[in-house]
């Protein structure tokens, strides 16, 4: 088995003054740093559209070097918003097998290198080029497609998905490092300008810049090296139709069920024993859709848990506890980094005021291209 | 942007080519050459009518390079008669008169250009049945 030793991250916002190699490192030194080590025998870069945005393409050299990690082995990996899970699946996967002793994961992702329709252009190439950005086709409106069609078959109105976006910035109030961290209003969000109908600016995460990090070594030896090693009890990835026209059933996220349910297989646990779900909340319905492919909620209900009793701190299950995509901010390849260090904290019980109430079992679940990568992965706190 | 992207796909744009499965009976577009269904190989071309009905839609008021003066503009999810899915936008239409389940028929339409100098892509959109 395989454990979290350190974790580490920068604020999510415009950071016009900072590249893409320093915020890796900043996030990458906190890691280090917080675990008291700086052996590190493989890095695991999480990174979607340094490419496309900063012209940079070969991440994991660039980052090793400079990290001061020169001549470690070093690979980007990428699968669209999921790109930082499955970096973190790679390192887990390197270290059970017994290859790597220690392995380094990080999240980064430099949005502001571009702006405006470049930045729109950038991340619909997430979709299917020939079939679906050919189109005009935009990621917020591959999103609209699915809530217009789920409001359709669930008699449901956009107002019914407001409670995802208030929860997540209530929760964002609490986190120092979130993007927003205003208060909005159920009302508000009903009128809010739209982006691509009926998915509007209040519906829709922020994509901001930012990195975060993570640690992890086998079980025994974090055993020695932590005062609080996170397990990694479960970890699972699965695929699904790129294009949103070529799912079997639009409305069901089959990755994030066979993912959820692998991952869940793995650890021993039930959805009951799950104390807190840091989900891809990157638009309301995406939350609703994973709450059902998880089975916490029926189909055509997830939308019905978004008040402060079902998925607020206090709920019956605790979501987007550091304000999730939409209030920490999204900045894509690091997302799913971001979901795992913040599930650490909250096993760790260091969530300051986020901490959710005796936290034992986190699950932490990111989205590729609305579902057609998903990687699930199970924490909790390890102890001899 | 390379010519022979959109060149090669030129029976799909224009002519809505796709396939049928030889094993399953299903109808597929895009062609994947290896059946959705039943995941049996599906080589055999099949044209589609281009008649089908609207499944879901948005209107996009935050648009890509390329389609920024086309804003707003509408894409759909078409549920094409003989069975799939596909993405598309919708032309010749009032946005407050759409609804789920709307008959539409495919038309030829510019789809891009690609600045003043380069190409024009054309390909399928959707308009309400005649």
């Amino acid at each position: 088995m395989v454990s979290i030793i350190g974790i580490g991250k920068t604020t999510v916002k415009e950071h016009w003054d900072t590249s893409i190699r320093h915020l890796a490192w900043n996030a990458i030194e906190a890691a280090l740093d917080d675990a008291h080590t700086t052996a590190v025998d493989a890095l695991y870069v999480g990174n979607v559209l340094a490419g496309r945005l900063s012209g940079q393409a070969h991440l994991g050299a660039l980052i090793a070097d400079f990290a001061g990690l020169r001549g470690t082995e070093a690979v980007t990996i990428a699968a669209s918003e999921a790109s930082g899970g499955a970096a973190m699946r790679q390192a887990v996967m390197a270290v059970q097998s017994g290859m790597i002793e220690t392995a380094l994961v990080v999240g980064v992702e430099k949005m502001t290198e571009r702006t405006g329709s470049e930045a729109v252009a950038a991340l619909a190439s997430q979709l299917d080029a020939d079939y679906e950005a050919i189109h005009g086709m935009t990621v917020p409106a591959a999103a609209a497609l699915l809530m217009r069609r789920y409001m359709y078959e669930n008699d449901v109105e956009v107002g019914n998905f407001a409670g995802f976006s208030v929860n997540a910035h209530q929760n964002g109030r609490s986190n120092p490092e979130a993007m927003f961290r205003n208060q909005i209003t159920a009302a508000r969000f009903s009128t809010a300008g739209p982006i691509a109908d009926p998915i509007s600016i209040f519906d829709a995460a922020p994509y901001g810049d930012g990195a975060a990090a993570l640690l992890v070594t086998s079980r025994e030896r974090a055993l020695d090296m932590s005062p609080h090693p996170v397990l990694v009890t479960g970890s699972a990835m699965a695929t699904d139709t790129l294009a949103l026209h070529d799912r079997r059933d639009l409305l069901w996220l089959s990755a994030a069920e066979k993912s959820t349910k692998a991952a869940m297989e793995m650890a021993k646990v039930s959805l009951s024993d799950i104390d807190l779900f840091e989900l891809h909340d990157s638009f309301t319905i995406m939350a609703a859709l994973s709450l059902e492919a998880a089975g916490f909620a029926e189909r055509g209900r997830g939308w019905a848990m978004a008040t402060e009793a079902g998925i607020g701190r206090d709920g019956t299950l605790p979501i987007s506890t550091f304000g999730g995509l939409k209030a920490r901010g999204n900045p894509i390849g690091a997302t799913g980094v971001y979901q795992l260090v913040e599930a650490a904290q909250q096993l760790r019980g260091q969530a300051g005021d986020c901490q959710v109430t005796d936290a034992k079992v986190a699950m932490a679940q990111c989205l590729g291209s609305g579902g057609g990568t998903a990687v699930t992965h199970v924490l909790r706190l390890d102890e001899w | 942007m390379q010519v022979s992207t959109h060149w090669r796909l030129q029976e799909q744009r224009y002519n809505l080519v796709g396939e049928t499965c030889e094993h399953c009976n299903s109808k597929l577009f895009p062609p994947r050459d290896v059946c959705l269904i039943c995941e049996e190989p599906a080589q055999e071309l099949f044209t589609f009518t281009g008649l089908g009905e609207i499944y879901s839609y948005s209107t996009i008021y935050d648009a890509p390079a390329g389609f920024e003066h086309n804003a707003p503009y509408t894409v759909a999810l078409i549920k094409l008669n003989e069975g799939p899915l596909v993405t598309a936008q919708l032309t010749d239409m009032d946005n407050d008169e759409l609804t789920i389940g709307q008959p539409v028929e495919m038309v030829t339409r510019k789809l891009r250009t690609d600045g003043d100098e380069g190409m024009i892509i054309y390909g399928y959109k959707f308009r309400p049945a005649i």
